[in-house]
C-alpha cells in the first residue's frame, strides 16, 4: 500500500514538472523527456489507473434537480398542492414500477415507449407511463368507486428526444381526479376551479381555459358528413388550429385526408368559433347540430357547467372553443385545456394562447424574477476574533433547540468579511456575532445583513428577539 | 400517507434549520455509475432491460447519485438534503419491514473542512429528529473505520479477510457473541486465538472514558490508523457535548455498518425498547446512520479529485411503521383531508346557493367541501362530516336566507350559532385560529 502511495505521489511530482516546463517554454526535447518518464510511472500504477471508463453523465433524457430549480419546483407545488388540499382531496403514492402485465395494453402505440426493467428472475416489471393507470389499478385492488386524490410524482418515457425538443424521459405529473357517480357537472366545475385557483396564484401572467365536449366534436363531424371512420384523424387536423391557420387545417383535412372540400367547409362555420355561454345557447339553435342527441347532450351539459363556473366566479376565465380536440383517445365527455396568453401587438386585438399548461407537465419554463434562495436559513452565528469555536457551537445548538434556522461556517477561526459574505450570497437576514467584549458583558451583536444595523442583545433575550424579527407578520429584518 | 407526510415535514424541517440545500436526481444512473460502489450488495441493484439505449440501473441509495453530481458539477462544497425512493432488489420475507421500494431521507455536507465540525453536525441532526418524532429513548451508536481496521490488523485478521470479519462483526446487534465468534473461524477461516482478541475489544462499548482507554491500550495504541480514528472520536465528543447531547452518543466497537464506503467516522441510530415492546418482538432494527466517506467521489472525477463527505440516511420507512403501529394500538384516528368546512343545506334546490358560498370560502383561502349531490339530505351531509373528521359545517336554507344569515356548527359539540353573512368568513377563520 505504502509503495502504491509513494508511486503515485512521484508521477503527481512529475506531472508537475512537465507542467512547468510547459509554461516556462522549456525545449521540445525536454518536455518530451520528462513526459516519457511521467508516462513511464503512469505505467507501473497500473493501466487503468487515472483513465475514465465511463462518461459522467445522467441518463439520455433525464436531469439532477440543482439546489436553485428545487427551490422554485418547491414553491410551484406548495401552491398547488395547497390548492387540492383546500378542496379536500387525499393524497396516495404507488410504486414506481408495476407489474408488466398492467400497463400491457393501455397506451397504444405509445406503448413501445415503455421502459422495462430486465428479467431477474422475479416478476416482470415495467416503470410506470403515467399516473392514470396506476391510479385504475389502485381502485381496483381496493374496491373503491368513490374517491378524490391527488398524485404528484415523475413517470417514466423512452420517448426520442431528437424527435420531439426538450421532452425529457423522466418528468412529473400533477394529477388530480375524482372518481365516483355523482350529479352532473359538479366535480367538472370543481375541477376547472380548481385550475383557475392554481393558475392565478402561481402568477405567471394571464391565462384562458378552452373548453369543448367530446360528444359535441363527434356530434359536429357526423353532421358535417365526415365519415364515421376519419373522426379520429379530422380531429387531429382540428386540433391544430390554436397554432396553425385554418387555410392550412383545411388544406390538410382536403389534400391529404381525403375530406371533400364541402364537408371541410361545414366544419370549418363550427370549429372557428369560440365564446361564452351564449355561444353555447346559439349552437342549442342551430338547426343542424339540435338534431344530433351526442351534441345535444354535450350542449346541454355545457350549459348546466356555464352555470356553475358563474357561481364559482370564474365564467370570464372560460371560453368554450369548438377547435379544441386533444387527447382524445379516452375522453368521453368535457375536456379543457388552460393556455397562457399574450397580450396582443395591436390594441383591439384578441390575446394569442402561446402554451398550454398542460397536466402531465410542464413545469419548466417558469421563469421566477426573485432572487431564489436555495436554503431557509434565518442566522448566521459568527465570530468576530479567533478562537471562540466552543462559543459558536454552543450558541448554534441553543438556536437549534429553539427551532430556529442557523448555521455557521465550518471553519475553527474563520474572517469575519467571509461570514458576512456567506450571509449576503446565501441570502441570510440576520448574524448573531460573538466577540470577546461582548461575552463579558454578556451580549450578543445581532446584526441585520440588508440594512448592515448592529444591536446588542443580551443573551438571555437572544431567541426571542431572532423570533421577533424572523415571524411572518413582522418579518423586519 | 398523512402520517408519513408528517414525519417527512418533521426531518425536511430539520434538514432546513440546519442550512441544507435540496437536491434531485434521477430515479436511474447509467448503470457504470452505480457498478463496484456497493460491494457484495451489488447483486441487488435493479437493472433495467437493454432496450438499445445506454444500459441503466435504478439507483441503490441517494449516497453514489450525490457523488456523482458533485464530481459532474465540479461541486466542492455542498450541504444537501435528498428525500426520494430507492430500490434494492431484497427478498422482503427475511428482514422485516424491508421493502424493494423504500424512501430515504439523506443529509450530507461536502467539502474539505476543519475535523469533525460537520461529523458532530450530522449527529446533533439525528438526535434533533428522532427526539422530535418522539419515538422513545434512542442511542447512537459511533465507531470509526480506522479504529475498526486497526483493531482488526493488532488482533492478527489477515488483510484479506478484513471485508469478511467486518460484516461478521456487524452482525452483533442480532446474534450473539457464540454465533459471530463461530461464524469466523468456522466458515471465514479465522485462527480462535484471533478471534477472542477481537472480542475482548468488541463488547465493549461507553462514552468518551472509552476512548482515552483505548488510546491507552497497549496493543491498539501501536496502530496508527487506529490512534488517527480516535484522535478525531475524541474531538467529536467534544462537539457532542457543547452539542448537549454527548449522553445519547455511545462509542460502540462492535459497530461495524455494510457499505464499502465510509472512511473514518460511522454511526448508527438504534430505538431503546421496552421490555413490553422486547417481548412482542417488534425490533425494527435501525432507525438511521450514516458515516464520513472521502474518497467516493474521487471515484467519478476523472482526475480523481477529492471531495471528503460526511452524512446520514434516516430509514424512514421503518419510523412510519412503528408510528403506524402505535396508533393502531392506541386507536388513534387519522385524517386523511385536512377540510375545515363543510358547506350543507337541508333544503332542496339550494345547489346554487352552496355553490356560491363554497366558492367565498375558497376564495378566502378556507378549506372547503360540500357533497356532489344536488339535493342531499342533512343527515347524510352531517354523517360525511363526522366520518371524514371536518371540525365545521356551514347550513343555509331559505328561512337562513331571508334573514341574510348562515348557521355555524360545531361537528362535535353540535352546538349552532347564527352568522351574519357578511361577517362569515371571519368568524370561521376566528375558530380556526383558536383551534
Amino acid at each position: 500500500m505504502a509503495e502504491r502511495a509513494a508511486l503515485e505521489e512521484l508521477v503527481r511530482l512529475q506531472g508537475e514538472r512537465v507542467r512547468g516546463l510547459k509554461q516556462q517554454k522549456a525545449s521540445a526535447e525536454q518536455i518530451e523527456e520528462e513526459v516519457a518518464k511521467l508516462l513511464k510511472l503512469k505505467a507501473q500504477l497500473g493501466p487503468d489507473e487515472g483513465k475514465q471508463k465511463f462518461v459522467l453523465k445522467t441518463p439520455k433524457g433525464t436531469r439532477d434537480y440543482s439546489p436553485r430549480q428545487m427551490a422554485i419546483r418547491e414553491k410551484v407545488f406548495d401552491v398547488i398542492i395547497s390548492c387540492f388540499k383546500r378542496h379536500g382531496a387525499e393524497v396516495i403514492d404507488t410504486p414506481v414500477f408495476e407489474l408488466k402485465e398492467t400497463l400491457t395494453g393501455k397506451y397504444g402505440e405509445d406503448s413501445k415507449l415503455i421502459y422495462d426493467l430486465k428479467d431477474q428472475g422475479g416478476e416482470l416489471l415495467s416503470l410506470r407511463y403515467d399516473l392514470t393507470v396506476p391510479f385504475a389499478r389502485y381502485l381496483a385492488m381496493n374496491k373503491l368507486t368513490n374517491i378524490k386524490r391527488y398524485h404528484i410524482a415523475k413517470v417514466y418515457r423512452r420517448d426520442n428526444p431528437a424527435m420531439t425538443r426538450g421532452r425529457y424521459r423522466e418528468f412529473y405529473q400533477c394529477d388530480f381526479d375524482i372518481a365516483g357517480q355523482f350529479d352532473p357537472m359538479i366535480p367538472d366545475a370543481e375541477c376547472l376551479k380548481i385550475m383557475c385557483e392554481i393558475l392565478s396564484s402561481l402568477q405567471i401572467g394571464d391565462f384562458l381555459v378552452k373548453v369543448n365536449d367530446r360528444r359535441i366534436l363527434d356530434g359536429m363531424f357526423a353532421i358535417c358528413g365526415v365519415p364515421d371512420s376519419k373522426f379520429r384523424t379530422i380531429c387531429s387536423s382540428v386540433d391544430k388550429l390554436d397554432k396553425v391557420s385554418w387555410e392550412e387545417v383545411k388544406n390538410e383535412m382536403v389534400g391529404e385526408k381525403g375530406l371533400t372540400p364541402e364537408v371541410a367547409d361545414h366544419i370549418g362555420d363550427y370549429v372557428q368559433q369560440h365564446g361564452g355561454v351564449s355561444l353555447v345557447e346559439q349552437l342549442l339553435q342551430d338547426p343542424k347540430l339540435s338534431q344530433n342527441k351526442q351534441a345535444l347532450e354535450g350542449l346541454e351539459d355545457l350549459k348546466l357547467l356555464f352555470e356553475y363556473l358563474t357561481l364559482f366566479g370564474i365564467a370570464d376565465k372560460i371560453s368554450f372553443d369548438l377547435s379544441l380536440a386533444r387527447g382524445l383517445d379516452y375522453y368521453t365527455g368535457v375536456i379543457y385545456e388552460a393556455v397562457l396568453l399574450q397580450t396582443p401587438v395591436q390594441p383591439g386585438e384578441e390575446p394569442l394562447g402561446v402554451g398550454s399548461v398542460a397536466a402531465g407537465g410542464r413545469y419548466d419554463g417558469l421563469a421566477l424574477e426573485e432572487k431564489v434562495r436555495t436554503t431557509e436559513t434565518q442566522v448566521l452565528v459568527a465570530s468576530a476574533q479567533k478562537r471562540l469555536l466552543e462559543e459558536r457551537l454552543k450558541l448554534v445548538s441553543e438556536l437549534w433547540d429553539a427551532g430556529i434556522k442557523a448555521e455557521l461556517l465550518y471553519k475553527k477561526n474563520p474572517k469575519l468579511l467571509n461570514q458576512l459574505q456567506y450571509c449576503e450570497e446565501a441570502g441570510i437576514p440576520l448574524v448573531a456575532i460573538i466577540g470577546e467584549q461582548e461575552l463579558k458583558d454578556g451580549v450578543i451583536k445581532l446584526r441585520s445583513v440588508a440594512s448592515r444595523e448592529e444591536v446588542d442583545v443580551r443573551r438571555e433575550d437572544l431567541v426571542e428577539e431572532i423570533k421577533r424579527r424572523t415571524s411572518p407578520a413582522l418579518c423586519i429584518c | 400517507m398523512v402520517v408519513r407526510e408528517k414525519i417527512l415535514d418533521m426531518v425536511v424541517g430539520c434538514f432546513k434549520r440546519h442550512g441544507a440545500k435540496r437536491l434531485d436526481t434521477p430515479a436511474f444512473e447509467l448503470k457504470e455509475m452505480l457498478t463496484e460502489k456497493y460491494g457484495e450488495d451489488s447483486g441487488l441493484i435493479y437493472d433495467l432491460k437493454d432496450q438499445g439505449g445506454e444500459l441503466l440501473s435504478l439507483r441503490y441509495d441517494l449516497t453514489v447519485p450525490f457523488a456523482r453530481y458533485l464530481a459532474m458539477n465540479k461541486v466542492k462544497k455542498m450541504k444537501r438534503y435528498h428525500v426520494g425512493k430507492v430500490w434494492r432488489r431484497e427478498s422482503p420475507t427475511i428482514v422485516q419491514g424491508r421493502y424493494r421500494e423504500f424512501c430515504q431521507c439523506d443529509f450530507d455536507i461536502a467539502g474539505q473542512f476543519d475535523p469533525m465540525i460537520p461529523d458532530a453536525e450530522c449527529l446533533k441532526i439525528m438526535c434533533e429528529i428522532l427526539s422530535g418524532l418522539q419515538l422513545g429513548d434512542f442511542i447512537i451508536k459511533v465507531n470509526d473505520r480506522r479504529v475498526l481496521d486497526g483493531m482488526f490488523a493488532v488482533c492478527g485478521v489477515p488483510e484479506s479477510k478484513f471485508h469478511a470479519i467486518c460484516s461478521s462483526i456487524d452482525k452483533l446487534d442480532k446474534i450473539s457473541w457464540k454465533d459471530v465468534r463461530h461464524e469466523m473461524v468456522a466458515k471465514k477461516g479465522l485462527a480462535p486465538e484471533v478471534a477472542d482478541r477481537i472480542g475482548d475489544y468488541v463488547q465493549c462499548h461507553g462514552g468518551v472514558s472509552l476512548i482515552e482507554q483505548m488510546f491507552q491500550d497497549p496493543r491498539l495504541s501501536q496502530n496508527k490508523q487506529a490512534l488517527d480514528g480516535l484522535g478525531d472520536l475524541k474531538l467529536l465528543f467534544e462537539y457532542l457535548t457543547l452539542f448537549g447531547i454527548a449522553e445519547k452518543i455511545s462509542f460502540d466497537l462492535s459497530l461495524a455498518r455494510g457499505l464499502d464506503y465510509y472512511t473514518g467516522v460511522i454511526y448508527e441510530a438504534v430505538l431503546l425498547q421496552t421490555p413490553a415492546q422486547a417481548q412482542e418482538s417488534f425490533n425494527v432494527g435501525s432507525v438511521a446512520a450514516g458515516g464520513r466517506y472521502d474518497k467516493l467521489v474521487g471515484m467519478f472525477d476523472p482526475k480523481g479529485h477529492k471531495v471528503p463527505c460526511v452524512g446520514l440516511s434516516i430509514g424512514v420507512e421503518r419510523i412510519f411503521s412503528i408510528v403506524e403501529q402505535r396508533m393502531k394500538t392506541f386507536g388513534q384516528k387519522i385524517r386523511t383531508t385536512e377540510t375545515q368546512v363543510f358547506v350543507a343545506t337541508p333544503q332542496k334546490n339550494f345547489l346554487h346557493e352552496r355553490l356560491k358560498l363554497i366558492a367565498e370560502l375558497w376564495d378566502a383561502g378556507i378549506k372547503a367541501e360540500l357533497l356532489y349531490k344536488n339535493n342531499p339530505k342533512l343527515l347524510t351531509q352531517l354523517h360525511y362530516c363526522e366520518d371524514m373528521g371536518i371540525p365545521l359545517v356551514v347550513i343555509i336554507g331559505e328561512q337562513e336566507m331571508k334573514e341574510g344569515i348562515i348557521k355555524l356548527r360545531s361537528v362535535a359539540s353540535r352546538e349552532e350559532v347564527a352568522i351574519k353573512r357578511e361577517n362569515l368568513v371571519a368568524e370561521i377563520q376566528k375558530r380556526l385560529s383558536e383551534s
